[in-house]
Parts: C-alpha cells; structure tokens; sequence
C-alpha cells in the first residue's frame, strides 16, 4: 500500500480543526492549555459559528492565543478580559463572544472585572484554565495555589497564616444570579478531554438563549511550573488538585 | 430648519454630543465634578433611539477596558471620568494607543494629587500629554474652554481619533464641566452600520469570513525588532498628527507685546485679563492652544520674535509652560502665574502680574 492510497478521505479518522492556525504552539509538552484549546475551537467549528465567533486572550500562558484560534480576536490587559467581552458582546450580540483566561489573570488581578460580569449576566462564555501557578512568568504563587504548595514566591510551601487560602472563585461565581451554567472540568484523561468538550459545547450553546455568562473551569496541570515530568504533575494533579477542586457541575439550568 | 438652542452643563453637553453624533457605545463610573454624563445619558437612554449602549461599569478600570473592547469591534465608544478615574485609566489607555484603536476619554479635571478636591484644576496636563501610561505613546488632546466646545469636540474627537487609529483626551475641567451655556446642538445622525464598519475599517473584529484571515487587536511584540519598527510607526503618525491637527486661537495678539498662554477655562478668564490690560494701555495679546497635543508650538515660535515677554496662565503650579519655553526657545523671557489646589484665578490678579511684567 502506497502513501497516497492511504491518505484518502475514507481513511481519515483525525484532522486538524480549521479553527486552529497553523501557527506552532508555544506551550510546554503535556500542558493542558493545548489540549483546552483543541476543543474549543472544535465546537466553534462544529457549531459552525466561526465568523460570528469573537475572542479575547488574556495576558498569562495563554497570552498568545490570539495567534491560535482562527477567529477575529483581541489581547486584553491583565485580568480585563471579561470587561472587553462586556462591551463587545452589548456591542455586537448577535455574536459568540468568549474569554479564555488563567487564574493569575481571572481570580487574581481580574477578580473585579470577573465577579461584576458574572453579575451583570453577561451572555459571554468563560473559558476559565486553572493550573494553580502564574506558569508563563515563571511558577510564582497564584490565588488557586493550594496550601504548602511550593511555588518560586512560596519556596517553602504555601502557608495560610501568611498567604491566605486558596481561591474558588468557580465556586464564587455560581453564587451569582448572573451565571448562566458553571462548570469545573479537566483535561489530562481522553475521558475527561470528551467530557469537557461536551460542557465547552453547552457552554457556547447557552449564548443563544441570552441568559447570562457559561463559566467552564477546566483544572489543569502545569509540569514546567510544578517542576514534574508530565505524567508526574497529571498523577499530582488527580491527588491534591482535584480534592480541593473537584470535577462536576456546579450550576446547571433549571429543566424549563 | 431653524437652530436647536439648549441651554445645558458642559458635562451635559458632552452627553447629548455624544448621543446626537452616532456614538455606539458609553461606558462609565460615577465620580466629581462629571457625574451628570451618566446621569444624563441614562436620563435620556438612547439605546431604544439610536441604539447606543449605556453602561456603568464597576471601575475606571473596567470602563477604559470596556471601551477597548468596543473600540476593537470598530464602534465609536467613550468614556469620561475625573482626575482620580483617568489615573486608573491609564493602563487601558496604553493598551489602546499601542494597539491603535479609537477611542474617546474626557477627564473633567478636579484638583489634585490623591483624592485631592472636587473643584476644578488643570493639573492633569503633564499626565495627559507626556504620557500618562507606560510606553511612548500620544493621546490627541483636546481642550474645549466653553460648553459649546464641549459638545462640538466630541464629534470631533471621534473623527480624529478614526482617522489617525488614535486614542483622543478630550482635557476639560470642573469649570467648563459645570458652568450652564447655550449650545447649538446638530441633529441626530445615524450610528454607523456593521456592514460599513467591515468595509470602511478592515482592521476591526466584526466576525472572520472565508475571504480574509482572522484578525488580531494586539499590542504585544516579544520581538524586540519587531516592537521597534512598531513604534517607529506609531512615531512616523504622531508626525503627520503634529503637522495637521494643531489648532489654536489668537486673541488680540496683532500688536501685543506681551503674550498670555492658557487653555481651557484658563482661557476664558484671560480673555478677561487682556481686556483689563487694553484699557489700561498695556499691549497684551493671547494665545489660546485648543489642541494640546499637539502642541502649537510654530505660532508660538512666531509671535516670541514680536513679544517681549510671555505669561503662562494654568491652574496648576505649572506644566504647560515647560512647551512653551521649548516652542520659543527661551528667546523671550516665560513666566508662570497659576492657582491650584482647586483655586481658580480671577482676572484681577492676573492683571496685576500682568503689569509687573
């Protein structure tokens, strides 16, 4: 069997989704970001909405996203992604208009700008990946840092009396009347990956009935920053991530 | 159609300028002396009119970033705030200079530094025309010195900051903000469409088709040769900018031999002060800059080879005379009266500094 005969449309099982660029990613090997990326733009293709789709990248490890998702996107400054999602969606809300944000940049500095969109009900999607680091400047100690987690700002582990707790700003934001569906899921098992796509879709889907912000969190891992092999920081991530955050649905629409 | 006469706040103005010249979108945060732009515009709530969107937000913060969303959809967005808010609007402001998007700030300026005081002041120049945020980049600015102007330059505003991709200041103070004035106001025109937004401004994010790549609104560069040549760009525009857009207006300079400079309402009350000096015999002119970047700096240049000396008027200890002593090159001699803090000079005693020159 020749090259060519394979590669025919038949044979195809997998193939790029057209709403990713070329573009070679700059994400660490077995980083969750890619991952949560790939779905993303999967359903913005399966749904068919690529032209009618807007995103904002945050500043953080996914700083160049926009460079990624083949859509029509705009870079936000630290945090205020939700703010620009606001205006661009009241502007334009005929639009899918989604942020992808980590959570240095959505719990900590963008706390503000996240907790006041939720609570106006904005009928944006929040793509929310928490990795429980600042990865892209290097594993400083974020607000999601679990307790005596050590972190470059934290070397000997994350204490209480000192640094607080860890936030679970999902939590948060599901208490609020403006939260439409919010979701926590991960990405490290093909399971898992299939299952949080399924609430990546539901998340775009419920902008179509303009009742208010679908928040997917998805627990990630973050090996560079972790300083663990990829297949270490997933096993770590499953045993102390997943404790403190763990995996379902935190608010779903009532059946109408 | 016979003229429509109102007589309203500056703030106010501001507002129905923006409602009645086709502005998509407002986005603000309550604060002194400028309050009533919101007020008046969700008093008057023109989205079911005209379609613009109203919205406060939850900060200064939040405002600035909101309008730098809307900017990168192509809308004609605003916001306005004072002193303390334009602070906190100054990382936006960066992002959407280096981004080169339009936009429209007003900052009603109140004395300062900290929470300083509500009455008006002109202490915000340095922070509004050297920069203000991080990075070398310009704002267009604008100092209206009547209500009439206040409604007018937020049209104009608009237009300047489309046609150079360029955020636009519009500098005013708590005086002009508060003082009552009739206003010819124009009528309403329409909103632009999204079909002429996709046309007329390829760059904004209205949706990718099939026919083009995606497009991106970003103002980050990790390349460092590629961050120059950006800001080689951003430069080469400033340029064009400083060679088209400076506008001022002379009063009395004709004979004069001494030279006022104020802008804003600093200007009004030294309208006052060249009367005063006329009647008593003293040749004094005025220059009032009406953009403040740029700077009109070659009419200046001029009538420093007529003058024999120049007296800067502000409401702050003193920033604006720093560009005038470089558009005359220190070829006559530059002195400064101000009052700050709040305070606000009365004609008398600038008349009296007047005639110790």
């Amino acid at each position: 069997m020749t090259r060519e005969e394979i590669i025919k449309p038949e044979n195809l099982v997998y193939k790029k989704t057209k709403v990713l660029t070329d573009t070679v990613m700059h994400f660490c090997p077995g980083c969750g970001h890619g991952t949560t990326h790939k779905l993303v733009a999967e359903v913005i293709e399966e749904m068919g909405i690529q032209s009618e789709t807007l995103g904002v990248a945050p500043v953080g490890c996914a700083v160049l996203a926009y460079n990624y998702f083949d859509v029509d996107i705009v870079e936000a400054a630290h945090g205020r992604a939700p703010a620009l999602a606001t205006a661009m969606k009241r502007l334009r809300p005929e639009k899918f208009v989604f942020t992808y944000q980590g959570d240095g940049d959505l719990a900590a500095i963008g706390t503000g700008e996240t907790i006041h969109a939720c609570n106006r009900g904005e009928n944006i999607t929040i793509i929310f990946v928490n990795n429980g680091i600042y990865g892209m400047t290097g594993g400083q100690m974020a607000p999601t840092t679990l307790e005596g987690m050590v972190t470059s700002t934290s070397p000997y582990g994350r204490e209480q009396q000192f640094n607080g707790h860890p936030l679970k700003i999902t939590e948060l934001v599901a208490q609020l009347p403006g939260t439409y569906y919010v979701t926590r899921q991960a990405v490290y098992t093909p399971a898992l990956v299939r299952k949080a796509k399924r609430a990546i879709r539901q998340a775009f889907e419920y902008q179509k009935l303009n009742k208010g912000v679908s928040f997917v969190e998805i627990v990630s891992n973050c090996n560079s920053g972790w300083k663990m092999s990829p297949v270490k920081a997933n096993e770590w991530l499953e045993e102390n991530m997943l404790p403190f955050y763990p995996l379902g649905d935190l608010k779903v629409p009532e059946k109408e | 159609m016979a003229k429509e006469i109102k007589l309203m706040k500056g703030n106010e103005a501001i507002a129905e300028g923006a409602i009645r010249c086709g502005c998509d979108g407002y986005f603000g945060y309550p604060i002194t002396p400028q309050s009533e732009i919101l007020e008046h515009l969700t008093l008057e709530n023109p989205y079911p009119k005209t379609g613009m969107v109203v919205l406060q937000a939850e900060s200064e913060t939040a405002s600035i970033n909101m309008v730098y969303g809307g900017a990168a959809c192509g809308k004609r967005v605003m916001t306005t705030s004072s002193s303390p808010g334009i602070s906190l609007m100054q990382e936006g402001l960066s992002y959407i200079a280096g981004a080169e998007l339009p936009a429209l700030v007003v900052n009603v300026v109140r004395g300062g530094p900290g929470l300083g005081t509500i009455q008006p002041s002109q202490a915000d120049y340095f922070q509004t025309v050297k920069g203000g945020g991080h990075g070398d980049y310009k704002l267009i600015t604008l100092a209206p010195a009547s209500v009439q102007e206040m409604y007018d330059f937020v049209e104009l505003g608009f237009d300047l900051a489309f046609k150079y991709r360029n955020p636009v200041m519009l500098l005013s103070d708590g005086v002009i903000g508060q003082v009552m004035e009739k206003v010819e106001v124009g009528d309403y025109k329409p909103r632009w469409t999204n079909e002429y937004i996709a046309k007329n401004h390829p760059w904004a994010l209205v949706g990718k088709p099939e026919s083009r790549g995606h497009n991106i609104i970003t103002s980050l560069q990790l390349d460092p040769v590629v961050q120059e040549k950006v800001n080689h760009k951003l430069q080469a525009k400033y340029k064009v900018c400083e060679e088209n857009e400076v506008r001022y207006e002379t009063f009395q300079t004709e004979d004069a031999e001494i030279l006022l400079v104020a802008y804003g309402s600093s200007a009004r009350i030294c309208q006052k002060v060249v009367q005063l000096g006329r009647e008593a015999g003293i040749k004094v002119g005025l220059l009032r800059p009406i953009t403040l970047w740029p700077f009109p700096k070659k009419p200046l240049l001029e009538l420093s080879k007529q003058v024999k000396s120049i007296l800067t008027v502000e409401m702050s200890a003193g920033q604006m005379i720093e560009d005038v002593k470089l558009a005359v090159e220190c070829r006559v001699p530059v002195q400064h009266y101000g009052r700050y803090g709040g305070m606000i000079p009365t004609p008398t005693e600038i008349f009296e500094v007047l005639k110790t020159l």
